[in-house]
């Protein structure tokens, strides 16, 4: 068990194809990153149908490609523009943007990019070494512990996602109903198509995406009109040795901070408020606490060291059961399933070439990926000089191109309109988008787990309760459901005053 | 910010009326061969207008000074909206690549203010780009 296993996946993982398509993947992810309105989830979605003709596990490494590169190309931003270029790199403004402004945005940047691949790696050496155990327990799973997963996966996000839990409900609510429009699997029956044909194949949440994270965030960048102001930096050989002479010195930070990141990741939604936690716990034990905001470099290790650490563990549940942990994450599972292969413990068994290429990937792509961000800053630097006014459409028509791709079908595109629109509105709303997304991935997933648990108990619902995993995991969700509730309450009974609001994006 | 969200509450509101009309169509109880096809759907859309009513509750109580969008911001918004709905039609009798080059030629011309050169040559040259990476590349077709 182990050894063998990561060396199979590293045969498969350094061919010269699949290095080549790591490098084009961490390129278009890193420009991917750097543009505003363009995420790792809807990168990954557009670029999605150019896998088709891949072998599988080409195209995982490509889709995890781009998703490093997005990683690490919201660090550029946030250091040189002080605009985040995905909501994780908030917390790397914070210090980072005051360093750029000094004159130290080299050495910003080097830390970012070096704590990102510290905490990536971190990440992925728990997951080599859990990945197996937990598809090895996961093969046992019936249909009840399935679906009391997922029930844990959406309580999460009411229960630790911040914002109004009820708008959190509705729009898990509102992905699950697109989820059963179409063709019912079970009994074969059309729902919720009121006589259009045109509503018969479902919603795709691949074109969700898209147009969700694409076209809404096009349109509320452009409503807050954008300007890049940025801030010039040189990075050389000089400037990236001394910083990695100094960084050793925040060990604890980055240990500190690559466990929370995992912690967090591993659960949907994660990234965002694992990278603002770890800041304000870097901020509590620092020695120069009162430095923190004003250019302090430990406040550029801690949220990216986190943010990556979380964004690789989003993929352990992906791969051993099947259940995304992020948005980015969905649309990769989305791949897998177009690519014929089944997403969950199964994998481990069934395709170990495909797994542990896929883990094997890991290492090399975040090897190439600080090499190539470090030796390149300069030219993703120059992408945010293009005039807005040539990003903006090509964003769209990008976009639209993406959107096509996935079915051949004008149709598509029109839904990728509607759901840019609904995007944008809901953003403003503090509707949040992510547990929508995952919701209309897994939608078809938890009806049927769902409907073969109720099949099996007769139509009781106390089977979630009687089988002791699926036991523990319902209540645990049930916990996480009734936290928002819970809080206010317990607060109220320490005396203490209600926390301020932390606005978190759950938006990974 | 309050009329907006009411207005998406209600909304909302009606579309899970209509999800829970065609669930009741489908059936909502137990089949012969465990529950039927509106089962899901029904308790699904059952617990969003509930969620919705309490939302709207809430907001009817608690006022904000936010207002949605002002008519100043908007302006740039639609700018994008319109033109690209625009592009989107044409797609379907023009072909995606005539469009999008017509479409990014007006964007840049008409809000970027870009020299006719740079319209011209980037607006030919992106769908150019695209069309080799999708069809030649990666074979994949578009209209």
């Amino acid at each position: 068990m182990g050894v063998e296993n990561i060396l199979l996946g590293f045969q498969v993982a350094i061919t010269p194809f699949n290095l080549f398509v790591a490098v084009i993947g961490i390129l278009l992810g890193t420009i991917i990153g750097v543009l505003p309105g363009l995420g790792g989830a809807n990168g990954v979605a557009i670029l999605l149908p150019v896998t088709f003709t891949m072998p599988p596990t080409s195209g995982i490494i490509l889709l995890t490609s781009i998703y490093w590169g997005a990683l690490f190309g919201g660090a550029i931003t946030s250091v040189l523009f002080n605009i985040p270029g995905e909501p994780w790199s908030v917390a790397t403004t914070f210090d980072g943007y005051p360093m750029a402004r000094s004159g130290d945005g080299g050495k910003a940047l080097t830390a970012a990019f070096t704590s990102s691949f510290v905490g990536a790696l971190f990440s992925i050496l728990l997951i080599t070494f859990f990945a197996p155990l937990l598809a090895e327990v996961a093969l046992r799973f019936g249909p009840p512990e399935f679906f009391a997963i997922q029930l844990l996966t959406f309580s999460s996000f009411v229960g630790l996602g911040g914002g109004n839990p009820l708008k959190t409900i509705v729009s898990i609510l509102i992905g699950f109903i697109l989820a059963t429009v179409g063709l019912d699997i079970v009994t074969g029956q059309l729902r919720l198509t009121f006589g259009f044909t045109g509503l018969m194949k479902g919603f795709d949440f691949i074109i969700a995406v898209i147009g969700l994270f694409g076209i809404g965030e096009i349109l509320l960048s452009v409503e807050e009109g954008l300007t890049f102001r940025g801030v010039k930096t040189g990075i050389n050989l000089r400037v990236v040795l001394d910083t990695w002479k100094i960084l050793p010195r925040f060990w604890r930070t980055f240990v500190r901070s690559s466990i929370i990141g995992f912690w967090m990741g591993f659960k949907p939604g994660g990234a965002t408020p694992a990278s603002f936690m770890s800041y304000a716990f870097a901020k509590r034990f620092s020695k120069n606490a009162g430095n923190f905001g004003k250019g302090e470099i430990e406040g550029v290790v801690a949220p990216e060291t986190a943010a990556h650490a979380a964004g690789v563990a989003a993929i352990l549940p992906m791969i051993t059961l099947g259940i995304p942990g992020s948005p980015t994450a969905a649309v990769m599972l989305g791949g897998l399933i177009i690519w014929g292969l089944q997403p969950g413990p199964l994998l481990f068994t069934e395709k170990p070439d495909f797994v542990w290429g896929l883990i094997a990937s890991m290492y090399t792509g975040n090897v190439i990926g600080v090499l190539m961000v470090l030796a390149f800053v300069p030219f993703f630097a120059a992408i945010l000089r293009i005039p807005f006014a040539i990003l903006t459409p090509l964003i769209i028509v990008v976009c639209a191109i993406g959107s096509y791709a996935v079915h051949n079908s004008m149709l598509d595109i029109w839904y990728m309109v509607f759901f840019g629109v609904v995007g944008y509105v809901f953003k403003k709303l503090d509707y949040p988008l992510a547990p929508l997304v995952l919701a209309l991935v897994l939608g078809d997933l938890a009806e049927s787990a769902l409907r073969q648990s109720l099949i099996m108990s007769q139509g009781s619902l106390a089977i979630f309760f009687t089988r002791p995993i699926a036991a523990a995991i319902t209540l645990l969700a049930i916990f996480l459901f009734a936290l928002p509730l819970i809080t206010p309450w317990w607060r109220r009974m320490r005396g203490a005053p209600p926390a301020p609001f932390k606005p978190v994006a759950a938006d990974s | 910010m309050r009329a907006a969200d009411l207005i998406t509450a209600s909304v909302l509101i009606l579309l899970g009326a209509l999800v829970i009309v065609d669930a009741m169509r489908l059936g909502i109880g137990w089949g012969t061969d465990g529950p039927k096809s509106g089962f899901f759907p029904f308790w699904l859309a059952l617990i969003m207008v509930v969620c919705c009513a309490i939302i709207m509750a809430q907001q009817t109580r608690i006022t904000t000074r936010h207002i949605f969008v002002d008519r100043e911001k908007l302006r740039p918004v639609l700018t994008v909206l319109w033109p690209a709905v625009i592009a989107v039609a044409l797609m379907e009798w023009l072909g995606l690549y005539v469009a999008s080059a017509l479409y990014m030629g007006f964007y840049m011309r008409w809000v970027g203010r870009h020299s006719w050169f740079a319209v011209v040559s980037l607006s030919l040259a992106i769908p150019i780009v695209s069309f080799l990476v999708f069809e030649k590349w990666f074979f994949v077709p578009m209209p």
